[in-house]
């Protein structure tokens, strides 16, 4: 826990909506009157880790597994329902007060979506001078813009354009300068290179490594894809509907995939190479639909797509436990023993 | 590739006029599918292979000029056509998958209503036009065909209220209902999780191969075109820079376009990223001389600043549009 | 266009002389690049650019009034009856009315108390309107948002031009007054326009980069969210100048408005009906005034709203 950056205690994160049909979560905690008429969504439901400084944890999951929610709780978009989140040995969540600008300076997020991540209003060296003015960063505003272009590697005559005639790609490193702008010791990467082509994901990707090494970054980076992960992260963590199923060294993890449902991510993923082909566990194809989040299955929520699913995963919902050999590697499964109690299946 | 192509592209230009002059986007195009063929057409953002397919199906926006080229579907030239044959012709001979298949469905309309539309509209295009009974009958044999439960209730839902997954099943289903001869397909399963992707890229495999029906997969994806498609053509900048057989393709890349691109796909048994291909794509209203690519190659030559590569044979079906292959050079 | 990183680091990124040329440079430049880039949008339409004509032509002619309508004088109070009612000729280009004032004169006056009334109940009505909106989208769900909300809808029950003949009947009639009853129901729409698009636009992830970061109300309001409601603003205002000169044409045509011998294109043509149709120039001209201005305008917030449509989204 010493040379933990970031430490999340058992956090959950719950909205209250509408139950019609399409409607979204809300973005601030905002419980209405009758209950009849609301459902819960269960976005993050007791989620535990720790990214220690220096280094990259990937949060790896696909939709409604939760880990952009516990992007959002972190950054301070999302007050929790429960659970903790310490920065450093500090909680981040204080009753009854906003998050103290230090804290908020140290704890960056760059966003998905470059279209609407960055204002269409304003020019590059606007988006970037925000944080500066925020933070209060010293007077000398165009000199600070333009050294934060030069980390980035785009050219000074950035500075005037607008989000419009950038590309993708340099939307998106405007993005991470302006997550940078307030020398931040941890930034979360919400898949920011997901709406990126293949090409222009390496640049960025080699951008943020690099920039991880030169600044001391620790890195929080949230994705589905998981060969982007096998080559950036340090660790991986899997979730599946707001809960982790599978934490592990990057090499261990890849190496000996535990969880059914790592396995089946896996063997979803496309790849170009013989070699990649046959690393594919072979035993898990894809079936069957993601459950919403507003309706978890009981017991295990990954048990209606497990073919592996026995008696005791709609009962019980297992808990994390050292598995493998490796130290480290924490699964979530009744296939492998659970502490305290006897395990109603063998080990694959 | 046995007889006569389903779908012959010769010298396709497209220009945009826009604030400045012009977007030279279309910079001579040629792409041929064979019947029952499952070719793929990669290429990053920008490159214009959605321009491509809107050219084929003749669905470009006013501010686009088709400036030169010649598209043959079955043998007619599609050009020429008027609406009442382009009727005929989109979703009978040539049907479409869109990326975003939330934004393909009309959420005010049933997933019924939209796809027996489709149906009774290309049975009337084609001259036998079909009740309304006969009408949902094809929809719902189309739903069960895409393996969605209970076809009959889904006919009655609306778009909102499927998953992501469903949605995508159900313009899947739309698309092959009128029995075109060629599906295009532009990034199916790309708005979707991987799993689920991978699903439903099965199931496009699986009926594709039972109709027979040509597809154009259009994807920045690599590995889906290798699992996908018998052969590639890949675009860069407007024009096709390499094409061969699938295999050989991820074997053999020759031009230094595909090179690089195949470079910078993380792989799933590790090695770290590569820094990518350096430079950005050309601005296509003052595109560079010669070869498109050459400000961003390795390999550039003098000539390659002067003239535009042609496409040189390098074996087999396999050609590649660049001066290091002229004859002479060697690979 | 972009010129490659390491040139760009090798020109040095410190603020000194040559970088702070450089940089003014570029401002300039990409400055001209975007109004460039706006004009070619805004005159794909033929329309707008007529629209854009007329109303700079309407503006021009309104504020410089003094010097370049033919009669100044005849704004005022100031009778002819010898050269009462005479048709159009090259002297008086569109006739003289009942006492032998200039039309032409008086139209281009009474467009200038038109455009001031615009111009006033604009400037009155757009600032706490559009704030009030912007706070009641970004807060919407809350107290804030009923609050404000609420009170809109009340303004906007109440029936324009009876609320203006409530303030009519007790203040003196007067072009000010009817000013103050115009603000007082147009502010509500403004308030309406701008609480959608806050309400939207708060959810963009560019407002949570600012909140995140711990940026002020005000910086997220003012800086974050206004800029892009701008457009949907300048285009509501457009339209509305119009529709203020056809209101205060409606008030001066009951006698509510801008009072005798100051000329204002609602009694002008209330005056001049009895004239009809004999001495038409007296009543059709200032109605054909009215339509051109409301038609300018029309086609320039037309032309507005396209310059935007494709930026966003």
């Amino acid at each position: 826990m010493n040379d933990e950056i970031l430490t999340v205690v058992d956090l959950k994160k719950h909205f209250v909506v509408r139950a019609s049909r399409g409607a979204r979560a809300a973005r601030r905690d905002r419980g209405d009157g009758a209950n009849g008429t609301h459902v819960t969504v269960k976005a993050v439901d007791g989620v535990s880790f720790g990214v220690r400084e220096g280094e990259t944890l990937g949060l790896v999951g696909e939709s409604g597994s939760g880990k952009s929610t516990v992007a959002y709780t972190t950054v301070g978009m999302y007050r929790p329902t429960s659970g903790a989140i310490f920065f450093r040995g500090r909680p981040l969540f204080e009753a009854g007060r906003r998050r103290p600008l230090d804290l908020r300076k140290a704890i960056q997020i760059v966003f998905q979506d470059p279209g609407s991540s960055l204002n269409p209003r304003h020019t590059v060296g606007d988006i970037l001078t925000m944080p500066l003015r925020v933070h209060q960063r010293g007077k000398n505003r165009v000199e600070q813009v333009l050294r934060l272009l030069d980390l980035v590697d785009l050219p000074a005559e950035y500075m005037y354009k607008y989000p419009n005639t950038l590309s993708g790609g340099e939307k998106q490193i405007v993005g991470i300068a302006r997550a940078l702008a307030s020398d931040p010791a941890l930034v979360i990467l919400d898949e920011p290179t997901s709406a990126l082509d293949v090409s222009v994901q390496a640049k960025t990707i080699t951008l943020l490594l690099r920039l991880q090494k030169e600044l001391g970054l620790s890195y929080l980076f949230i994705t589905h894809d998981l060969s982007l992960m096998r080559n950036t992260a340090s660790r991986v963590a899997i979730m599946y509907l707001g809960r982790i199923c599978e934490v592990a060294d990057t090499v261990d993890f890849f190496a000996h995939p535990l969880h059914p449902y790592t396995q089946m991510l896996l063997s979803s993923i496309p790849v170009i190479s013989e070699a990649e082909a046959s690393l594919k566990p072979g035993k898990v194809v894809s079936a069957g639909e993601i459950p919403s989040p507003v309706d978890v299955p009981s017991g295990c929520s990954f048990r209606t797509r497990c073919p592996f699913a026995m008696e005791v995963c709609a009962r019980m919902d297992p808990v994390m436990a050292d598995a493998g050999s490796a130290p480290g590697h924490q699964v979530r499964c009744h296939l492998f023993p659970q502490p305290g109690r006897r395990t109603e299946g063998g080990a694959s | 590739m046995a007889g006569e192509p389903l779908l012959h592209v010769t010298d396709l230009r497209v220009e945009f006029a826009v604030f400045g002059g012009a977007l030279k986007v279309l910079d001579g195009i040629h792409l041929d599918v064979g019947r029952g063929e499952k070719v793929g057409l990669v290429g990053e953002t920008g490159c214009g292979k959605t321009t491509t397919m809107k050219a084929i199906l003749r669905v470009l926006p006013s501010s686009a000029r088709i400036s030169s080229g010649e598209i043959l579907f079955q043998g007619r030239p599609v050009l020429g056509m008027n609406a009442r044959e382009l009727s005929r012709l989109r979703g009978r001979g040539i049907s479409m998958i869109f990326q975003d298949p939330t934004a393909a469905l009309n959420p005010v309309f049933t997933v019924g209503e939209q796809l027996q539309a489709v149906i009774r509209h290309a049975s009337a295009a084609a001259g036998t036009p079909l009740s309304a009974r006969a009408a949902r009958e094809a929809a719902v044999s189309s739903l069960r065909e895409v393996a969605l439960a209970d076809p009959e209730r889904l006919l009655g839902s609306y778009p909102v209220q499927l998953s992501g997954g469903m949605r995508q099943r159900v313009c899947i289903g739309m698309a092959l209902a009128t029995g075109p001869a060629l599906l295009v397909a532009d990034e199916p399963g790309t708005s979707l999780d991987v799993t689920i992707q991978d699903q439903i890229l099965r199931l496009l495999q699986a009926l594709v191969s039972e109709r027979g029906a040509s597809v154009i997969l259009i994807t920045h994806t690599l590995g889906v075109v290798r699992q996908m498609t018998d052969r590639v053509y890949v675009m860069y900048a407007g024009s096709i820079v390499e094409t061969a057989r699938t295999p050989e393709l991820f074997a053999r890349p020759a031009h230094p376009y595909t090179q690089g691109l195949l470079q910078t796909v993380p792989r799933l048994t590790g090695g770290g990223i590569a820094t990518g291909i350096p430079g950005r794509i050309p601005d296509y209203l003052d595109p560079p001389d010669g070869c498109r690519f050459h400000p961003r190659c390795p390999h550039a030559m003098d000539v390659c600043r002067q003239r535009k590569p042609p496409a040189f044979r390098i074996g087999d079906g396999h050609l590649a549009a660049c001066f290091l292959y002229q004859a002479g050079h060697g690979s | 266009m972009s010129s490659h990183p390491s040139a760009a680091r090798a020109q040095g990124t410190s603020a000194g002389p040559v970088g702070a040329r450089r940089i003014k440079e570029l401002q300039r430049a990409s400055r001209r690049e975007n109004l460039g880039r706006a004009w070619y949008k805004f005159s794909r339409n033929p329309l707008s650019v007529v629209g854009l004509a007329v109303v700079a032509a309407v503006i021009l002619a309104a504020l410089l009034a003094p010097w370049v309508t033919p009669f100044p004088r005849h704004a005022g109070a100031f009778t002819d009856f010898a050269h009462a009612k005479v048709a159009p000729n090259a002297r008086y280009v569109f006739g003289t009315d009942q006492i032998g004032r200039d039309v032409l004169t008086r139209i281009i006056f009474g467009l200038r108390s038109s455009l001031l009334m615009a111009g006033l109940v604009l400037a009155l009505v757009v600032p706490p309107g559009v704030f009030l909106g912007l706070l009641a989208g970004y807060f919407r769900g809350t107290w804030v948002d009923t609050l404000i909300m609420r009170v809109t809808d009340i303004f906007l029950a109440v029936p324009p031009l009876i609320l203006a003949l409530a303030v009519a009947s007790v203040l003196q009639p007067s072009l000010w007054h009817g000013m103050m009853a115009v603000s007082l129901m147009w502010w509500p729409w403004y308030t309406r326009l701008v609480y959608g698009l806050s309400s939207q636009l708060r959810n963009e992830y560019f407002v949570a980069a600012a909140e995140v970061n711990g940026a002020s109300l005000w910086h997220i309001l003012f800086r974050e969210i206004l800029p892009n409601t701008v457009s949907s603003i300048l285009t509501k205002m457009s339209l509305d100048v119009a529709w203020v000169i056809i209101i205060g044409s409606m008030l001066s045509f009951v006698g509510l408005g801008v009072q005798p011998p100051e000329p204002s294109l609602g009694s002008m043509v209330a005056d001049g009906a009895r004239y009809l149709p004999d001495q038409w120039w007296i009543a059709v001209f200032p109605a054909l005034a009215i339509v051109v201005v409301v038609m300018g305008f029309n086609l320039l917030g037309d032309g507005i709203r396209d310059l935007f449509a494709s930026e966003q989204g």
